[in-house]
């Protein structure tokens, strides 16, 4: 199988800060994979990377083997460009789609602080998802010209909502519902866009232990269902180790390690990234 | 329509006699609460603080103004410019087709006008499409300015004596078709049926249902989603910049038939009318109203109108209870309370009178019906 995602020598640069500095990995398909890294490592700026809130300084992004973003760094952003491989994609055409485009190649994004509608039910939330695919313009929708597809839509909202067991929920706002279930619905509203490819930004911030360990069922479980690929940011050690199939480590921007959980776990250097150095004269 | 009843009952109360407050205040109101909507649409449901709405309603009264002018009212009116550079009338080529007088002559009307109010609001909705481009990159404060100031802008080149053939200049266009207009009279000119009242009723309702069908539609729910978190309606694939504008375009588009109702209104278009102190009048409306509520909005027009033109008169003139002479009521003490009223709905009902919620005909007629069954 090939690769859902893959990204070369990605850097962003912001003014003289290096956030991802030529990061280079894969996402094969129907795997889980994850990018893990202490505060301020970057992984969130490859994600916005990713799903085009920035346009990388520098590098290629890759989607089902068709590239999506691509840039180089030129004029002012050359002379200050602190990362490598500034010249390897000079000759190709810059890509830069905005993130609708993105999640209409079906790409979809949760949000490491959850970003539910407030005004919107549960069951809005899901159906607003939906709206990207439907077809219809203004004056149709306006007009009610096909009711057969809006009731389509619904009944999808439906479906995906039972299935994630919140259509008990599904009158009230959605920013009522406790703080696992907004993390569930979030997750609910990035499967209504159909997506391939599930990017799961901190998936278990502010859970508790046991609700950590269903969320890794609900992970792979909603992988099989939806034959998805899931790529996924994480602090939870329990969390990444459980689910993931490969892992890997950035500190500072940079790739530190990568591997299967078990190498990862014993890596010195990704002890060290969120341990701190051993101290010689301690030893 | 109420206006005829004072014909059929004459001793009827002074408030349903046709040069009653009343007709002025329903007239007027059903106007605002046209552009009122219209506004809610962008600030309460899109979440684009826009200021522009007088320069769109400034758009629509000239296009209805300048394209209703009769040919043989053209000379009088620009007499000033010698004549109109613009030579055609829709009312003209409609008389043409259908004849002057009798029922020809009513259709042709009802047809030009309509025509007229339609293109009003497409060359608001054209204008909106252009200032749109650059404008709604901003965000928030900024946009407000930036509309704001193509407003005035308008404002300004409509009241420049170069333009004046088109334009009229400062002064006013009139003798185009008004409300008044569509009063039905027999030979002698005496009123049959008063529909002057009925038709901005009629006009406003159909555009107030076509924004409400909106709202409900897909396009309305992701213009919320963009109102209650861009980066998110974005990341769920909703083109940011597409819908801003299609609700840009369309919010302007009702605002430019309202400006053509306004003009009808006032019967005349004259630019300077059409001020901020305007926007922020309909902006006052839909706060009151409940920014995010259609409802609310319709409702804040008929209080705000009626308070202002009509249940508050009495403030601006001396009264007198009995021998004792009211102390404060003189000219312009009206507005001292009126201040004070709206400062108190602020305070107190800062969501507005209805917040975001609708009034719900069916749920209400549920409650009552559930509260009566209880007491049985």
């Amino acid at each position: 199988m090939g690769n859902a995602l893959h990204l070369e020598n990605v850097t962003m640069q912001f003014g003289g800060v290096v956030s991802v500095n030529n990061l280079t990995l894969d996402v094969p398909e129907h795997q889980i994979i994850a990018l893990i890294g202490p505060n301020g490592a970057g992984k969130t700026t490859a994600f916005n990377c990713i799903t085009g809130v920035y346009q990388p300084t520098n590098g290629l992004i890759e989607f089902m083997g068709r590239p999506i973003v691509r840039n180089h760094p030129v004029g002012k952003a050359l002379r200050n460009y602190k990362g490598e491989c500034a010249d390897k994609f000079a000759s190709d055409p810059v890509l830069n789609p905005t993130p609708d485009q993105i999640t209409g190649m079906g790409i979809a994004r949760t949000f490491q602080n959850i970003r539910l509608w407030k005004s919107m039910t549960v069951f809005e939330n899901v159906l607003v998802a939906k709206h990207q695919h439907a077809h219809q313009n203004v004056f149709s929708a306006t007009f009610r010209k096909n009711l057969a597809e809006e009731k389509r839509m619904r009944e999808e909202t439906m479906e995906l909502l039972s299935e994630q067991g919140l259509d008990a929920y599904k009158d009230e706002l959605a920013v009522s519902l406790p703080y696992g279930l907004q993390r569930r619905l979030e997750i609910a509203r990035a499967l209504a866009t159909n997506p391939k490819l599930l990017l799961l930004d901190e998936p278990a911030a502010g859970m508790n232990p046991q609700e950590t360990i269903e969320l890794a069922d609900f992970v792979r479980q909603t992988r099989e269902k939806y034959d998805l690929t899931v790529f996924l940011i994480e602090h939870h050690m329990d969390l990444v180790m459980n689910v993931s199939d490969y892992i890997y480590v950035i500190d500072f921007g940079s790739e530190i390690a990568r591997g299967i959980p078990e190498e990862v776990q014993n890596n010195r250097h990704v002890i060290e990234a969120y341990l701190g150095v051993a101290d010689e004269e301690a030893i | 329509m109420l206006e005829n009843l004072s014909a059929f009952i004459p001793n009827l109360p002074q408030v349903f006699q046709p040069t009653s407050p009343l007709f002025t205040v329903l007239k007027k109101a059903a106007v605002y609460s046209l552009v009122a909507v219209s506004m809610n649409l962008l600030n309460g449901f899109t979440g684009l603080f826009s200021l522009g709405q007088a320069g769109f309603m400034l758009l629509g009264a000239y296009t209805y103004a300048i394209l209703m002018v009769p040919a043989s009212q053209k000379e009088q009116v620009y007499y000033l410019f010698g004549g109109c550079a613009f030579d055609f009338s829709l009312p003209d080529a409609f008389a043409a087709i259908f004849g002057e007088g009798g029922a020809g002559g009513a259709v042709g009307m009802i047809l030009s006008c309509l025509i007229a109010l339609i293109l009003a609001g497409c060359v608001a909705g054209f204008f909106a499409y252009l200032i749109g481009i650059p404008v709604l990159r901003l965000k928030s404060d900024y946009l407000a300015i930036a509309t704001l100031g193509f407003a005035e802008i308008l404002r300004a080149i409509f009241q420049w004596q170069k333009l004046g053939p088109v334009t009229n200049g400062a002064n006013m266009i009139k003798g185009f078709t008004t409300f008044s207009s569509f009063n039905i009279t027999n030979a002698s000119g005496a009123t049959l049926l008063r529909l002057s009242t009925f038709v901005p009723f009629l006009v406003s309702s159909v555009c107030i249902l076509l924004i409400v069908l909106l709202i409900n539609s897909s396009y309305g729910r992701a213009f919320k989603s963009i109102r209650d978190d861009e980066i998110a309606a974005e990341a769920m694939g909703i083109n940011l910049f597409k819908h801003k504008m299609m609700s840009f375009v369309i919010s302007s588009f009702f605002a430019g038939v309202g400006g053509a109702l306004f003009a009808m209104y006032v019967a005349n278009a004259q630019a300077k009318a059409f001020t901020s102190v305007m926007t922020y009048e309909i902006l006052l409306i839909v706060v009151i109203g409940g920014i995010g509520s259609v409802s609310g909005s319709v409702l804040a027009t008929f209080l705000y109108v009626a308070c202002s033109e009509w249940w508050l008169r009495f403030l601006d003139s001396e009264q007198y209870i009995g021998a004792f002479k009211v102390p404060l009521l003189r000219n312009g003490f009206r507005m001292v309370i009126f201040s004070i009223v709206i400062m108190v709905i602020v305070l107190f009902f800062s969501q507005g009178i209805m917040g975001d919620k609708e009034i719900n005909l069916g749920a209400l007629i549920g409650k009552i019906r559930a509260k009566r069954e209880r007491k049985q």
